[in-house]
């Protein structure tokens, strides 16, 4: 899939812009583009660094295991496939955490942590497993509750109501998760059956 | 209040580590050690997928999408490029957005639901990439489709509680 995405963005891109007379622009974003990767490398760099740096401290103490002690019965129904008590349970919640709060950042961080231990439970390692498309689901959704970067934006532009939009935006992330999780339950169903 | 929740957090588990007489310092150092070995898987994945991206944008093929669509549905031509870069690139949502606030003012119907849609997903190319890419998963079965239609349903929802919440 991802090799189609990548071929079918770069063509259509390099075709679409040699038929329109844009590829002067095209020749600019090729070379610009690989400097904003390593600019935005070193933006998300410091962040992993130091919250893995925090997660070992909570996973060395025994703090995650409590927390997937207590999450593991929610968690358990939507990870049948993960074991009771699997540290990638507790990744995933504090993942999870930390994008319903609106922290972006360390979500990052829990969520790569949450792959690399879906993936010590996965079979084929060359091919996504069915909890992590669950889990990737649920991320992409965008669950959040206090979309920060969205209240910050409207602040600075001097909104007389901020935050308004934090009920309307909870409904829709809450109904594409929703959305999310159903067709993710059908689709893993038709693909064991396969 | 999510100035509080970081320091909070941090205090909570630097004193529970210190409660459990672990070598808190060292696990530290062990954490932030690791995050070297994933920036070495996660670097090549976001040179591949910024290059993609920027080119598919850049090209002005999505425009061109976007003005055909805009001729067939009837809502805001602004919203509907917001709607379709969403999953592709949040930093060209992020600039939809400050245009979309800077054309019809912050506390606007369009403006409100261009918020609603922004906040309620997620870049999801972006995160499936960096994510299953940490991992060298390049066979991601129905991964983006389950996704892909999590945001559709996002967005049309936010059309339709924007109607109700914000219309007048």
């Amino acid at each position: 899939m991802v090799n189609k995405i990548w071929t079918f963005f770069i063509a259509i891109g390099i075709i679409f812009s040699l038929l329109s007379g844009n590829i002067s622009t095209i020749n600019n974003v090729i070379l610009e583009s690989a400097k904003s990767s390593l600019e935005l490398m070193m933006q998300i760099f410091p962040v992993i660094a130091l919250w893995l740096g925090i997660t070992n401290i909570a996973t060395n103490s025994g703090l995650l295991d409590i927390l997937s002690l207590k999450l593991s019965i929610i968690l358990g129904k939507l990870f049948p496939e993960v074991p009771k008590n699997h540290i990638s349970l507790s990744y995933m919640a504090s993942n999870m955490i930390a994008n319903i709060f609106g922290l972006g950042s360390a979500a990052t961080p829990f969520g790569l942590k949450a792959m690399s231990s879906l993936q010590e439970l996965n079979e084929n390692k060359k091919v996504a497993s069915r909890s992590m498309i669950t889990f990737t689901t649920i991320n992409t959704s965008g669950l959040t509750v206090i979309p920060t970067t969205i209240i910050a934006l409207r602040l600075l532009y001097g909104s007389t109501s901020p935050t308004i939009t934090v009920l309307s935006s909870f409904i829709a992330t809450l109904a594409s998760t929703l959305a999310g999780i159903i067709i993710d339950r059908i689709l893993a169903r038709r693909y064991t059956n396969v | 209040m999510s100035n509080y929740i970081i320091p909070l957090m941090i205090l909570g588990v630097v004193l529970y580590g210190f409660h459990k007489k672990i070598d808190i310092y060292d696990s530290f150092i062990d954490g932030v050690c690791e995050s070297f070995k994933m920036i070495y898987t996660i670097f090549p994945n976001l040179i591949a997928m910024i290059l993609s991206v920027n080119i598919l944008i850049e090209s002005g093929f999505l425009n061109w999408i976007i003005g055909f669509l805009g001729n067939i549905i009837q809502i805001p031509i602004e919203v509907l490029s917001l709607a379709i870069m969403r999953p592709i690139s949040g930093n060209a949502t992020l600039a939809l957005l400050n245009n979309i606030y800077q054309k019809f003012g912050v506390d606007h119907y369009i403006s409100l639901l261009a918020s609603t849609i922004q906040g309620s997903t997620d870049t999801t190319f972006y995160v499936l990439a960096l994510y299953y890419g940490s991992i060298g998963i390049k066979k991601t079965r129905y991964a983006f489709a389950t996704s892909l239609f999590a945001d559709a349903v996002g967005i049309i929802t936010s059309f339709i509680i924007c109607k109700i919440l914000f219309f007048n």
